[in-house]
């Protein structure tokens, strides 16, 4: 732990950082994301390589209940081709469920193993590292713009671009085209922000209350007993009321994400 | 919030799981779920299918049942009937018999008095032909005095 309660939250914001200006990396959130990615892969992979139609194990069950939940979100939207839109929702789903679910980890642990491995910082949360959300929907933005030609043809989705909404004259063409690269635009960055923004807040929150520690430590030190306890019983209840309610976050902030990326897919179907 | 080249690497590897789950996760995992509910859709149908044939086989047998029971009844029926035909017929019969017994008797009862009456008158004629003997002091001869013996026992039959 940092020393003081003026270091500890700058501490515990800080990456592991390799490289210097644009070309370094965050080796904490690389790492965790790709122990997330394995993990789920192995869990969806062992499930898929074992699926029978006849009667399901609990496991299976369970995998098959988060697939038929995602296929439903699909359905209810989009009236087209499933085939990759539904893999790539259940993977965004899961994904971003898995990541946000380090958030529960108590704050303190992984910098402390990460501190006895050699490492002076290690943010476990990779969705709250911009460089994540923003690299996720990044990859929708394209897949976007992918399916709009793909639907549309190029022709079609240039002439949408160029008139749309405001109609098809000359004069219009260069102000409906600025909207829909704004449209477009706006898109990744909402959904990028909107998780990024949740997840770290729900993290700083969490060092907040860890705050708490050092007032009660003071506490003890200086034999103020009222104060110590008022302030362990208030660290422990905060987080624990903190981590109930933040479980509804990791999911929800995961559901977002998936029916958003669904809905702008579908509406790159869709001709004006 | 610190962009760097973390975010390509996060786009290839989120690619990459992309990827990975369109080829190899998914589709087994959805297909086990269609087939189940074909499956599943099937067994609904064969029970659906079985309830049904089991409430036919319900009426027909609820049919033999019935007809079981009606040609009883009309069997019972014309059981008494016979009877009571039979019962009739034995009435008459025992009735007739006994009528023509009577009649049998009265004949035999007459003819019985007839023969009777007959031996009587004989006797009666041979004593009347012994007692005029007695009184002509010799004997008559039943031959030679026949007529006149016929028409005595003529008279006493008609006495």
């Amino acid at each position: 732990m940092a020393g003081s309660s003026s270091e500890y939250i700058p501490h515990h914001l800080t990456h592991l950082k390799v490289g210097e200006g644009f070309w370094s990396v965050h080796a904490d959130t690389l790492i965790m994301t790709s122990l997330l990615g394995i993990a789920f892969l192995w869990m969806f992979g062992s499930a898929a390589r074992k699926a029978t139609a006849g009667v399901p194990g609990k496991f299976q069950a369970f995998i098959e209940l988060v697939v038929e939940f995602v296929d439903g979100q699909i359905k209810e939207v989009f009236s087209g081709d499933r085939s990759f839109l539904a893999p790539l929702a259940l993977t965004i789903f899961v994904l971003v469920v898995f990541m946000n679910t380090m958030d529960l980890i108590p704050i303190d642990i992984p910098g402390m193993l990460a501190g006895a491995a050699g490492a002076h910082h290690w943010r476990v949360l990779p969705s709250a590292d911009a460089n994540t959300t923003f690299a996720m929907s990044i990859t929708v933005l394209l897949l976007v713009i992918y399916y709009s030609f793909k639907a549309k043809g190029v022709g079609g989705f240039t002439h949408e671009l160029f008139s749309a909404p405001f109609g098809n004259h000359p004069a219009l063409w260069l102000p409906n085209f600025a909207l829909n690269i704004v449209e477009l635009l706006a898109k990744p960055v909402s959904l990028a922000m909107r998780l990024f923004g949740n997840m770290y807040a729900g993290e700083l929150v969490f060092m907040l209350i860890a705050l708490l520690g050092f007032a009660w430590a003071g506490a003890l030190a200086d034999g103020n007993i009222l104060g110590f306890a008022l302030g362990f019983i208030g660290q422990v209840l905060l987080t624990a009321a903190w981590a109930i309610f933040h479980v509804l976050i990791i999911l929800l902030q995961g559901f977002i994400f998936m029916v958003l990326t669904i809905v702008y897919i579908s509406m790159a179907h869709e001709h004006h | 919030m610190d962009i760097n080249a973390t975010l390509i690497g996060q786009m290839l590897g989120f690619l990459i799981l992309v990827i990975f789950t369109w080829k190899f996760i998914w589709p087994p995992l959805l297909g086990a779920i269609e087939e189940r509910q074909h499956k599943i859709a099937e067994g609904l149908a064969a029970a659906d299918r079985g309830q049904k044939s089991l409430e036919d086989a319900r009426g027909q047998a609820d049919g033999i049942v019935r007809e079981a029971r009606d040609k009883a009844h009309q069997v019972l029926d014309q059981a008494s009937k016979r009877s009571g035909e039979l019962i009739d017929d034995a009435k008459q019969t025992a009735i007739t018999e006994g009528e023509r017994l009577l009649t049998a008797a009265r004949a035999e009862a007459a003819a019985e008095a007839a023969r009777a009456r007959d031996a009587l008158r004989r006797e009666v004629a041979a004593l009347a032909v012994a007692g005029a003997g007695q009184v002509l002091g010799r004997e008559v001869d039943a031959a030679t005095h026949a007529q006149l013996l016929e028409q005595l026992a003529a008279q006493i039959e008609k006495a």
